[in-house]
């Protein structure tokens, strides 16, 4: 090919790609940015300024709940984490042939399921009408109904469910591919279970345990329908807040506001994350 | 730990429990739903009334209505088909040009470009709805303000739902896409050229054929994370509502086990959907 068919070859796969990347994701974001600095004064005039981010600093609702979402979507990421790693474990290293394929294929099942049906499964299992309250009284252990919904344990379960296949699945591929003559050498050199697990398996793994670390983050921090649903009247989540702002207050520049700043954690978490570990963007989630 | 370091019987006890544990942990919300779908009682819980199929189909004379007389619930099924339609032919078409553009060019700026197309991936789902939301309903809204024009296209709605979850279910189609072309084998194309087909012809003969599984992989897979996003959605949607709001909108007036029909239903076809997905990966 000459240069110049290549030029226009490269252009012609350009031109989508640029489409969608500058008018779905950048112009969209910026836009949002320059609202979160607009003040409304009247009906149609606009003057810049930082009221927006004087209210979330003032009023305490605002930012205690960001900083409550985003302690809980750190715990709730640790416990997705202790929680999936023996299960990748053993998928990955213990498990053979068609059992192995089997378990990898029971963790993908509940993800087939939307959000909305996970949620409303442990709904129906923790109300108070629900199916452990039930057993509950059933094998006399409680008096009355026990109402289990409604708070932040609730969420806590809802959120690492929703959490876990994201965690399993880059675990299983990183430590799938470990050979475990360094496991052996660990073992042989005089390492206990936690010497090896800590000085062998952990940084091996690593790539995995970024990837699976900051989607689950990701995905808690952002989510809505869990907390939502599942949260009482004191576990405030900050997607709740945007969506309240811009749906039932109709104050975008409000909304605008707060979303930037859940970008900004959310961007600043996954950024600590890379840098901590040493590891690319790339590498993580290509 | 691993099979060929001794293990404690006690140890290998307690891993199997926690496992089995896990794996209940795992079923038991989505096992439950299903199974609630055919109570015979108006609220999805115990205790167990007998097994009836009113939830799909009685039509509304007893007192029930179920899945399949439910004017709203059939009508957002369909919104809800029609977005994942177009989000799932666009997403797949930016998949397979992106994948071009990054397995086989070589251009300046070509690793930024690749972290730009990553980027939505780590943007919340409510903020790429919000942005959208902001800049394009803002936009329409100005237009109508200062200029009379009316930019309905641009108000919340299916366009505008569609647009957001191209965003980044688009970057989804690129990776699965970009995988497979990575692993062709490039001498095949050579030889198709070399036996004389103009690169058009070698494209759609040989380079097309080999990406097809993962086509309809991503296919399958874009289809499915449209017709089950929410969080993208519910800031986007107008009039028409889709499955997931519609059903959250029901849920928050209290819950029947129609939800419970509707649920299964779902999952049907996303097992149906990632099924399709699991086939073309083996």
């Amino acid at each position: 090919m000459n240069s110049g068919a290549a030029r226009l070859s490269l252009w012609l796969l350009l031109t989508p790609f640029l489409l969608w990347i500058v008018l779905l994701v950048l112009v969209p974001h910026l836009q949002m940015l320059r609202v979160s600095f607009q003040v409304r004064e009247s009906w149609d005039t606009l003057a810049w300024g930082l009221e927006q981010y004087q209210n979330f600093f003032t009023e305490s609702y605002y930012w205690r709940t960001f900083v409550r979402t985003g302690v809980m979507s750190l715990f709730t990421t640790f416990l997705t984490l202790l929680i999936a790693f023996p299960v990748a474990w053993y998928i990955a290293r213990l498990a053979r042939g068609r059992a192995r394929g089997l378990l990898f294929l029971a963790c993908l099942i509940p993800f087939w399921a939307s959000e909305l049906v996970r949620t409303y499964g442990w709904m129906i299992l923790l109300r108070e009408s629900g199916l452990f309250s039930s057993w509950l009284q059933a094998l006399g252990w409680a008096d009355g109904p026990v109402e289990m919904l409604y708070n932040d344990v609730a969420v806590i379960i809802g959120l690492v469910y929703n959490g876990l296949l994201f965690m399993v699945v880059p675990l299983v591929t990183t430590l799938d591919g470990m050979d475990e003559n360094l496991v052996e050498a660990g073992y042989d050199l005089g390492g206990n279970h936690l010497t090896v697990l800590r000085e062998v398996v952990v940084p091996w793994a690593m790539p995995g345990i970024v990837s699976g670390c900051i989607v689950v983050f990701m995905l808690t921090l952002g989510s809505y329908l869990t907390p939502i649903l599942m949260g009482g009247k004191d576990s405030a989540w900050f997607t709740g807040q945007i969506f309240t702002q811009f749906i039932t207050r109709f104050n975008w520049e409000q909304g605008a506001a707060l979303g930037v700043l859940l970008l900004v954690l959310s961007s600043l978490m996954v950024w600590l994350g890379l840098k901590l570990s040493g590891q690319s963007l790339r590498k993580v989630m290509g | 730990m691993i099979r060929s370091v001794p293990r404690s019987r006690w140890f290998d006890g307690l891993y199997l429990a926690y496992l089995v544990a896990f794996f209940i942990y795992l079923a038991m919300p989505l096992a439950v739903t299903a199974v609630f779908a055919f109570n015979d009682s108006p609220f999805p819980s115990l205790p167990w009334q007998g097994f009836t199929l009113d939830w799909y189909l009685a039509d509304g004379s007893g007192g029930r209505t179920g899945l399949f007389h439910d004017d709203t619930l059939l009508s957002a099924l369909w919104v809800s088909t029609r977005i994942a339609f177009w989000v799932t032919v666009v997403s797949v078409a930016l998949g397979c040009v992106n994948a071009v553009l990054f397995e086989r060019l070589e251009f300046r700026g070509k690793e930024f470009l690749y972290l730009l197309m990553l980027l939505p991936l780590v943007i919340p789902g409510v903020i790429l709805g919000v942005s959208i939301l902001v800049f394009y309903s803002g936009m329409a809204n100005d237009a109508s303000r200062l200029w009379g024009i009316e930019l309905d296209i641009f108000r919340p709605g299916l366009t505008l739902v569609v647009m957001g979850q191209v965003t980044f279910i688009a970057t989804l189609a690129t990776l699965v896409i970009a995988a497979r072309l990575r692993k062709f084998d490039r001498q095949l194309e050579e030889a198709a050229l070399n036996l004389g087909a103009t690169p058009m012809v070698a494209w759609f003969t040989v380079t097309l054929p080999w990406l097809l599984p993962s086509i309809f992989g991503a296919a399958a897979m874009a289809f499915l994370m449209s017709f089950e996003n929410f969080n993208t959605t519910v800031m986007l949607t107008g009039s028409d509502t889709p499955l997931t709001v519609a059903l959250f909108n029901r849920l928050r007036e209290g819950s029947t086990p129609v939800l419970n029909a509707v649920a299964l239903f779902l999952m049907l076809v996303s097992a149906l959907l990632a099924m399709v997905t699991l086939r073309q990966k083996s």
